[in-house]
């Protein structure tokens, strides 16, 4: 086992149960990476820290998923003009995390592509706003940018550009398609439209307020970021979060997954002419999140989750009136399911339709929800269950034939899985506090949270300064994994089933652009 | 079929009434009278995310649920900013969205309204003004009204949105 021999000489990473940190050189960069890919793991994240002259090297960052554990490389570039070695080859989701690196901290990569990702006009080319402070902008930039798409050329291919401004009440981004007749040859994005500097804004708040910022790095996703975040930070200051609180917060991650998945076979619904599901999915989903109110004091839980445990209580009348109104709509949607199963028309336009293989989603690193529709049996959950779900168990929901289909059936089934784990989390719901007073940690050192959320694995990378403030912040969303292969799928479907496919995959524009 | 008949007529209606105007939330007069009653009868709304998180997006899709109906109201969300009477903005506008949103602007015909949304439309919130984050959704276009909130409720955006179509009430004599 080469993979072993990385392990043996890697220390352990606070946060992340299992996760663990090591050096390498630029030649272990790359075996390293290659060993990893041999055994069958996965690309999670990269990032870079600029440096600051001679005392701090410029570092490069890879984190990896490999036998369900965390594996954090660091690169440190002595030489200022040094590129570190592109991971494209072997991880091809790498190019878009280089290049956005690049963007914001100037550490270049070999990657061939080097065309920016989140740099669009807001700064100019040669500036990079995590290494020097950028004035705030006075107005708005006068012109858009000019960017390089790849040009699909021949007989009868024309081009369709669409957004940033899309026709749904959805997040802005680009699309570009190229076309013959009906039928998708190609399809490039560009995305970095909600780009609004987060990871600057991190360094700029204190540590302990760092959590209602990641938070909203991806609203939909608000308990994922920020338990990931809290769990890096609690690490490195070694609080231990009471196990009421941590009940708690699992509780949580399942009401916003279930929240997420009612919305999305609503609208997968709608998307395939089904009206009559989108008014009942959006029913059960108003009917869950008032219940939510209700019991946590938030419609949305971007408040829910704060450093040393969650900002709230659950008695026992309240904490009966959630447990029932997740029963309820569980069962309603085991009876919507099979009218969804058994109406032609929808089964017409699901089956089929943004087919993604087991193959090619295994090679480009299909992540989380989307991945599991595709044979990727990847849930953290339940591969390397953090407290509590190492007492919940939650059972993995894997499909195969990689369709929008498959990934209606996986929310589907986890929408099941979620409503037991409620119930359970609910029954054995532990006595005493909700929260411990949270120190800030003491010293420089890097820290990482990593939860499963409904889209797939959120990632918070956390390095403190020797003050105990934070030096850098990276939020990972899988989004960054998916939508490449989005650009997949979608060849050789026909231009009106885009917004179905788009749908199934359901990825996050501000989780990607920060 | 026959289950699909079935489940509609077990529900019912669940649409609740609309909430009322509140005038606190107009930061400045809107249009005439007699423009705002055509348009209370028939409004189209463009949404454009201008740079948010997306938590006030799942909160304006709760408007079309059949709980709060806004499309019972006359009030639709449509696809083009040429369709639409109403722009309803959050932010905060990241740099990259600015030009857009000025062209959607531009794109919308006159008389129109616009109302930003969230802590972070009113003066952008978490994420403040930067290199990359112009703050509030007024450094760039005009607004009518702000609904603050992160997210504001389904009520409170409904609320918004009758307020820019309503005429600020008289005020009462002393």
């Amino acid at each position: 086992m080469p993979l072993a021999r990385w392990w043996s000489q890697a220390t352990t990473l606070p946060g992340s149960p299992g996760a663990a940190a090591l050096d390498v050189d630029a030649d272990g960069w790359l075996a390293a990476a290659g060993d990893v890919a041999a055994a069958g793991g996965q690309l999670v994240s990269m990032w870079t820290t600029s440096g600051h002259g001679a005392v701090e090297p410029a570092t490069a960052h890879a984190a990896f998923l490999t036998d369900a554990r965390l594996l954090v490389l660091t690169l440190r570039m002595h030489d200022a003009d040094a590129r570190y070695p592109g991971l494209q080859v072997i991880f091809p989701a790498a190019s878009r995390m280089q290049r956005a690196a690049f963007d914001l901290t100037g550490v270049p990569s070999g990657d061939p592509d080097q065309r920016p990702w989140l740099r669009h006009a807001a700064w100019p080319a040669g500036r990079h706003p995590l290494r020097e402070t950028l004035p705030s902008l006075a107005a708005a930039p006068a012109e858009a940018d000019d960017y390089a798409f790849v040009r699909v050329e021949g007989d009868g291919v024309h081009e369709i550009p669409v957004g940033p401004v899309h026709a749904g009440i959805i997040e802005p981004g680009h699309f570009r398609f190229s076309i013959v007749g009906e039928k998708v040859l190609k399809l490039e994005e560009r995305l970095g439209y909600v780009h609004k500097g987060i990871e600057r804004r991190f360094t700029e708040l204190p540590i302990l307020e760092g959590h209602r910022l990641a938070a909203r790095v991806s609203g939909d996703s608000a308990v994922a970021y920020a338990w990931a975040y809290c769990q890096a930070l609690e690490g490195l200051a070694g609080t231990t979060v009471p196990a009421r609180a941590l009940y708690l917060r699992a509780l949580c991650l399942e009401l916003e997954r279930l929240q997420n998945h009612l919305g999305d076979l609503g609208a997968l619904g709608n998307d395939a002419g089904f009206a009559f599901g989108l008014a009942q999915f959006s029913r059960l989903k108003e009917q869950l999140t008032r219940a939510m109110h209700v019991a946590i004091g938030q419609r949305y839980l971007l408040g829910a989750i704060v450093p040393g445990g969650v900002g709230f209580d659950l008695d026992e009348p309240r904490a009966r009136a959630l447990g029932a109104a997740v029963r309820e709509i569980g069962e309603s949607v085991l009876e919507l399911r099979r009218i969804y199963d058994e109406h032609a028309g929808v089964r017409d336009r699901f089956v089929g339709a943004g087919e993604v293989t087991p193959e090619l989603a295994r090679r480009l690193g299909l992540a989380g929800l989307a991945g599991r529709a595709s044979d990727q049996a990847v849930d953290l959950r339940a591969d390397r269950p953090w407290a509590p779900y190492d007492v919940l168990r939650p059972v993995k929901c894997v499909h195969s034939a990689g369709d929008v289909a498959a990934r209606v059936a996986v929310r589907f089934d986890e929408l099941q899985e979620s409503c037991r784990l409620v119930a359970i989390v609910l029954d054995t719901l532990p006595a005493g506090d909700v929260h411990v007073a949270a120190a800030p940690p003491s010293g420089q050192a890097l820290g990482v949270g990593l939860i499963e959320g409904w889209r797939g694995p959120v990632m918070v990378a956390l390095e403190t300064t020797t003050g105990g403030g934070i030096r850098r912040c990276h939020p990972h969303d899988p989004s960054w994994q998916n939508w490449p292969v989005l650009e997949h799928a979608i060849i050789g479907n026909i231009v009106p089933d885009f917004p179905l496919i788009n749908k199934s995959f359901n990825l996050s524009y501000s989780g990607q652009d920060l | 079929m026959l289950r699909t008949l079935r489940r509609i007529a077990s529900i019912g209606i669940v649409s609740e009434p609309p909430p009322a105007v509140d005038d606190s939330l107009r930061v400045r007069e809107g249009l005439q009278k007699e423009i705002l009653a055509l348009l209370g009868r028939a409004l189209c709304i463009r949404q454009v995310d201008a740079g948010s998180c997306n938590g006030c997006e799942l909160e304006i899709h709760a408007l079309n649920n059949p709980v709060y109906n806004i499309e019972g109201l006359g009030i639709r969300f449509v696809a083009s900013p040429r369709h639409a009477d109403m722009l309803l903005v959050t932010g905060p506008v990241s740099a990259h969205m600015a030009i857009a949103l000025k062209r959607t602007y531009e794109a919308t015909p006159d008389p129109k309204l616009v109302v930003a949304v969230g802590d972070c439309g009113h003066c952008g919130g978490v994420f403040g003004e930067s290199y990359a984050s112009l703050g509030a959704v007024s450094r760039v276009i005009p607004v009518d009204v702000v609904v603050p909130g992160c997210p504001p409720t389904p009520e409170r955006l409904m609320q918004g949105i009758l307020t820019a179509i309503s005429h600020r009430r008289e005020r009462a004599p002393g």
